[in-house]
């Protein structure tokens, strides 16, 4: 049984043949802000959350190295640990910047990641929306309101 | 080619028959030296030949014969040849269907203990 699950549907589909494909344990797209997307192997909100929330500070800790250093944008981190590895990477869609954590294990290796994913960025920016123009006020109100929907989305609640 | 053990991969590319070969690290399927034709997809062969040698291995262990010393993927249109090398490094080779097999081997042997 898959426990993928998207908030965006269109990110769906890939996010699973990603997930059969490379045979990642854990993913997780987010906004680069932290708000998520799609999720796989997560079975509580608040691991959501708290990885999201790294997931989106790592992110922004390197990309800001990476301004000092002048060089050129956050693309990708990976950690191999004993018994599993991180993958953390950016990447533009039509509807906007995105980040995807992904966790494997020793079933799988950071090459099937990294070429697996590339297939994930390419399907993504091919089903991914363009959104219509609509400045807004980014409120904390609204903030939290989206979370909790995102959340309902994941977790069905 | 990236520089270092280019070297080790020259004889196998002289071979007859073979397009391109490789070192790559087994765990990771991450490349770490090539020498590849240019419509061959280097780290993809690279990612996906590492995986297919870590499950033979653990199919391998668990019949109780050790890690293979030679895998050769006979496919429609070519084959690809793996042997393992010292500190998990696999030496990998993308040929065509008709190749010396044999001779291919000896020489990805030799880069194999080359490579120590």
């Amino acid at each position: 049984m898959t426990n993928t699950r998207a908030v965006e549907p269109w990110t769906l589909e890939p996010l699973r043949r990603f997930i059969e494909e490379a045979g990642a344990r854990l993913a997780l797209i987010t906004t680069p802000t932290g708000q998520v997307v799609a999720q796989h192997g997560f079975s509580r909100a608040v691991d959501v959350m708290s990885a999201a929330a790294l997931g989106a500070a790592i992110a922004a800790s390197t990309a800001e190295i990476n301004r000092m250093l002048a060089e050129p944008a956050f693309r990708a981190l990976a950690h191999q640990g004993v018994r599993h590895g991180v993958y953390l990477a950016s990447f533009d869609t039509p509807a906007g910047p995105l980040l995807a954590l992904i966790v494997f294990g020793s079933d799988s290796s950071i090459g099937l990641v990294q070429l697996f994913f590339e297939e994930l960025v390419r399907e993504l920016v091919a089903a991914a929306p363009i959104p219509e123009p609509r400045p807004k006020a980014v409120l904390a109100a609204d903030f939290e309101r989206d979370l909790h929907e995102s959340l309902a989305a994941l977790f069905g609640r | 080619m990236k520089a270092g053990f280019g070297h080790v991969l020259d004889a196998i590319t002289r071979v007859r028959g073979v397009h391109g070969a490789m070192l790559v690290a087994g765990e990771d399927g991450l490349v770490v030296a090539e020498s590849l034709m240019e419509d061959i997809r280097g780290h993809a062969v690279a990612a996906l030949a590492a995986s297919l040698y870590q499950r033979f291995r653990r199919a391998t262990q668990a019949a109780g014969v050790r890690r293979p010393e030679f895998l050769h993927l006979q496919a429609a249109g070519g084959s690809l040849l793996v042997v393992p090398a010292l500190e998990g490094v696999l030496v990998v080779a993308v040929a065509a269907g008709d190749i010396n097999v044999g001779l291919a081997r000896l020489e990805m042997i030799r880069a194999a203990e080359a490579m120590g």
